[in-house]
């Protein structure tokens, strides 16, 4: 069953290297070393170079001020500065075009992304600095050090996992997106496979992108295992952790509070104000359309579908990593470590391929959406499902066992039960995904079928913007919630 | 530590439990397991009486969990078998599944299922369907069973987290009783818990237990917990059990250096036997059956060595730990009369430094000369044991 799993998550890669492959040497350079690819290379590098670094300054300097100083209403700031993520960047760059019409090209890319993914390094960043021992501060402090070369010396180097890891999703986002860059036709090789996708279906100039796609979804991948180190960043030794001194900012507030009020405003509010600006100019008429309702119910079984049948893959793979582990859980992780950066082009480009290569009946086909969406959000629900594993020891099955339950009611009475709320947190992050989700819906869906971002998608480009607006409405609703258990799912995990 | 006042120690009284017996409730034999290369269990052999109580004590890594493990049937044996009342359970092809072994099994921290109330907890392993007057007779053997472990039959609508370490332990052996075992297994059950709450919790589980009249075995690293609670004790080292036997046996007569220092504090000295008399710093001493002649290692518990006005052994105090009831007090010893004018003594030893105890703290300071004088007998152990 694992096993199974485990090759159809390496469905993607297995493709687009057979792919390269079959393609042929001579002809796969040719399509690859071409003026057309060193843009969309020039572009995507710019775009990452650019964006990856101001996330992080955005986001860490945000999480410093809510966790490490005396901000007024830190509270309320720390759950602002991670909403612009229930803002689909799709949505998000649809306001920024009815802002300002004429937004396009490498800038505007840069300004809508950095809004859209700052809070993927802030969140991270945030629980770990909230779990962060403050007596190595005060020890740094002890050892002469001011506020500005701790933070330098000690609390940043302690911050290097959350920051690779929020480093690497923006650049894995930045990487997969669809939606936002081709709204402001900003060229990146999603966009352009999508378009030689459109045009020529299955051509191999597209797989030749996808590859290329590949190439640097993994590269990152390295990069963030190389620079992760192996370092121990655990508190060392017993006792209780004491509370952290916060900066008083003094003269500072006033530019504080104003730096985080234009950043919320124009990471949230801006797409907030407009997506309502729409659906008053639009009035009763756009919420009345024929497509409205099939639309957020097709979006609803989707998601209930994906959440579930992601869920019951999970599972086993969970308790293999938690109960058995070994080389084998170990192989399990990584291949689905490796699935995790894949694009949802790619996923996407390769249920097209294989289901028409191998199942023609399954193309096009609400299963193949839906193990599309299994294996996109599947380490979204494992790191739920684990985590929930982890409170349910089996000391607790052998005490049922000992009480005269057979083995499997054992496990059903007590680790099932045990991990039931885990699993529901997971299948309502998989379900919210699944309704945001643009790029693989596109592709697979079945004719016909319109969920929310397909129906928005299709409005948008038509320009019928107030169309379009209560799709967006409804899409940044369902995500708040998943926002919201994102952000205490990472208070939780931080400390590991 | 409560030492006798005669000068001999009295004779050891043999527990039902020790004596190898045709109707004992759990046979184990030649049981060895592995996990992967590492051998964990070597070749156990253990027998234990219907209604007895045995303590399998070793230090950590020594097996005797997964020895318990075995018997409640949550591992496989190697090789070997195991059986109860007879029936072999494990082993021979036989494998009776934990679930079927009318087994209790109490864990290190009790394992309740965090998501049950207490009540629920020690109902889990009882059918309503299969006790006469269904929920009502449910809810009153909780009830009972609460008040068997002097818990108030209030708490069985709390959460297990609500409750106090030494409250979970006592649930848990209520949840194991539910279900009217014959053998309890527990396993560690009291080493969470702080000093104090760890002797009345094991005072009271003991005296459960005995009422209940259910064969015990628990597993400790803690020797004392060991000899107080069990009439069997049985120390476990390396995967195999070194000796087997009733607690003062094991004490006052352990079968090697090793047992007798994993027991308690024991004074070792150089000695050279000769019939049953051993000559060392501390004079001549009897030893009971003598296992060599000639050079002997010589074990002897503190409390047997007192200090006495008339005592004929000299010792010179090198310094004291004070622990409030008790002094513990280094001496280094001066060399016998009797063995300095033996030209041809061939006793090994002289000028060691030994470690007794004194409820008095005033009468040893170091630098002073106390008079010390040996009670009852030595164990002899071959040197090179």
């Amino acid at each position: 069953m694992a096993v199974l799993i485990a090759l159809f998550s390496l469905v993607p890669l297995g493709y687009v290297a057979y792919m390269t492959v079959a393609t042929g040497w001579d002809t796969a350079v040719g399509l690859i070393l071409r003026p057309r690819v060193g843009e969309l290379l020039a572009n995507t590098l710019l775009l990452m170079a650019a964006t990856i670094p101001l996330c992080l300054l955005l986001g860490v300097s945000g999480a410093w001020l809510v966790e490490r100083t005396n901000l007024r209403g830190r509270r309320v700031w720390a759950v602002l500065l991670a909403a612009p993520l229930a803002v689909p960047a799709f949505v998000n760059s649809y306001a920024w075009v009815s802002a300002i019409p004429a937004l396009g090209g490498l800038g505007s890319g840069i300004l809508i992304s950095t809004l859209s993914y700052f809070p993927l390094v802030y969140i991270p960043a945030a629980a770990t600095l909230s779990r962060l021992d403050p007596a190595i501060e005060q020890s740094a402090a002890a050892l002469g050090l001011g506020a500005w070369r701790a933070f330098f010396r000690v609390v940043l180097p302690q911050m290097r996992i959350a920051l690779t890891g929020g480093g690497l999703l923006v650049g894995l986002h930045l990487l997969a997106e669809y939606g936002a860059f081709a709204m402001i036709r900003f060229d990146t090789f999603t966009t352009a496979i999508m378009t030689q996708y459109r045009s020529t279906f299955n051509g191999a100039a597209g797989n030749m992108l996808a590859s290329v796609l590949v190439f640097f979804c993994l590269l990152l991948l390295l990069a963030e295992v190389r620079s992760r180190g192996t370092a121990r960043y655990a508190r060392i030794g017993p006792g209780v952790q004491g509370r952290a001194l916060r900066l008083p900012l003094r003269a500072y507030q006033v530019p504080a509070q104003i730096f985080l009020l234009a950043l919320t405003a124009l990471a949230f509010g801006l797409p907030l104000i407009y997506v309502m600006r729409w659906i008053l100019a639009g009035g009763a008429e756009v919420w009345t359309a024929a497509e409205f309702l099939p639309a957020l119910l097709a979006t609803f079984g989707y998601g209930i579908a994906g959440a579930v049948a992601t869920i019951v893959v999970a599972f086993p793979m969970a308790y293999l990593a938690v109960r058995k582990p070994g080389w084998f859980s170990k192989s399990l992780e990584l291949s689905n470590y490796v699935t995790s950066s894949m694009p949802g082009i790619v996923v996407a480009l390769a249920f097209v391929t294989v289901s028409i290569r191998m199942v023609p009946g399954m193309y096009q086909t609400a299963g193949l959406l839906v193990a599309a969406y299994v294996l996109l959000f599947l380490p979204r629900a494992l790191v739920n499902l684990r985590a929930g594993l982890a409170q349910a020891p089996k000391e607790l099955d052998e005490a049922a066992q000992a009480l005269g339950k057979p083995p499997l009611l054992a496990f059903i009475r007590v680790t099932l039960r045990l991990t039931a709320p885990a699993a529901a947190g997971g299948a309502a992050l998989v379900f919210l995904a699944i309704a945001n989700e643009l790029t693989a819906t596109l592709l697979l869906s079945p004719n016909g079928t319109k969920t929310l971002a397909t129906e928005f998608w299709s409005k948008s480009s038509e320009i019928d913007y107030a169309g379009a607006a209560p799709y967006a409405l409804l899409m940044i609703l369902l995500s708040a919630p998943m926002t919201y258990l994102l952000f205490q799912q990472s208070k939780k995990v931080a400390g590991q | 530590m409560t030492a006798p006042s005669t000068r001999r120690l009295p004779e050891p009284r043999v527990a039902a439990s020790v004596a190898a017996s045709t109707n004992s409730h759990l046979q184990i034999t030649d049981v060895t397991k592995n996990f992967g290369s590492q051998a964990v269990l070597r070749g156990v052999n253990l027998s234990v009486a219907k209604g007895g109580t045995t303590a399998i004590v070793g230090p950590s890594g020594s097996g005797k969990t997964t020895l318990l493990r075995l018997i409640a049937g949550f591992e496989h044996p190697d090789t070997g078998t195991i059986s109860l009342n007879g029936t072999t359970v494990a082993g021979d092809g036989a494998w009776l599944p934990a679930h079927k072994r009318q087994i209790g099994y109490v864990a290190q921290d009790g394992a309740l299922f965090p998501h049950l109330t207490v009540g629920q907890n020690v109902a889990f392993g009882l059918n309503a369907a299969k006790l006469e007057g269904g929920r009502r007779a449910v809810a009153a053997r909780v009830a009972e069973l609460l008040e068997m472990v002097s818990l108030d039959a209030s708490m069985a609508k709390r959460r297990p987290h609500q409750l106090s370490g030494g409250q979970q332990q006592r649930v848990a052996l209520a949840r194991a009783l539910a279900r009217e075992p014959e053998l309890m297994l527990l396993d560690e059950p009291f080493s969470a818990l702080d000093a104090g709450l760890r002797v009345a919790t094991r005072r009271a589980v003991a005296k459960v237990l005995a009422e209940a009249g259910v064969t015990t075995i628990l597993v400790t690293h803690d020797q004392a917990e060991a000899l107080s609670f069990a009439d069997q004790v049985a120390v476990m080292r390396g995967g195999k059990l070194a000796q087997i036997g009733n607690p003062f046996v094991v004490y006052t007569r352990p079968a090697d250096r090793a047992t007798a220092e994993f027991l308690g504090d024991a004074v070792i000295l150089d000695a050279w036997l000769e019939g049953s008399l051993a000559t060392c710093s501390l004079g001549g001493i009897p030893v009971r059956r003598p296992p060599a002649q000639g050079r002997v290692q010589l074990m002897l518990r503190p409390e047997q060595i007192r200090i006495a006005e008339d005592g004929p052994i000299r010792g010179v105090v090198v310094d004291t730990d004070y622990f409030g009831p008790e002094t513990t007090v280094r001496l280094k010893l001066n060399v016998p009369q009797e063995v300095a004018e033996h030209a041809d003594h061939r006793y090994p030893g002289g000028g060691e430094v030994i470690t007794i105890r004194h409820w008095n703290a005033s009468i040893a300071r170091p630098g002073m000369e106390l008079c010390l004088r040996v009670v009852g007998e030595a164990v002899a152990f071959p040197v090179d044991a």
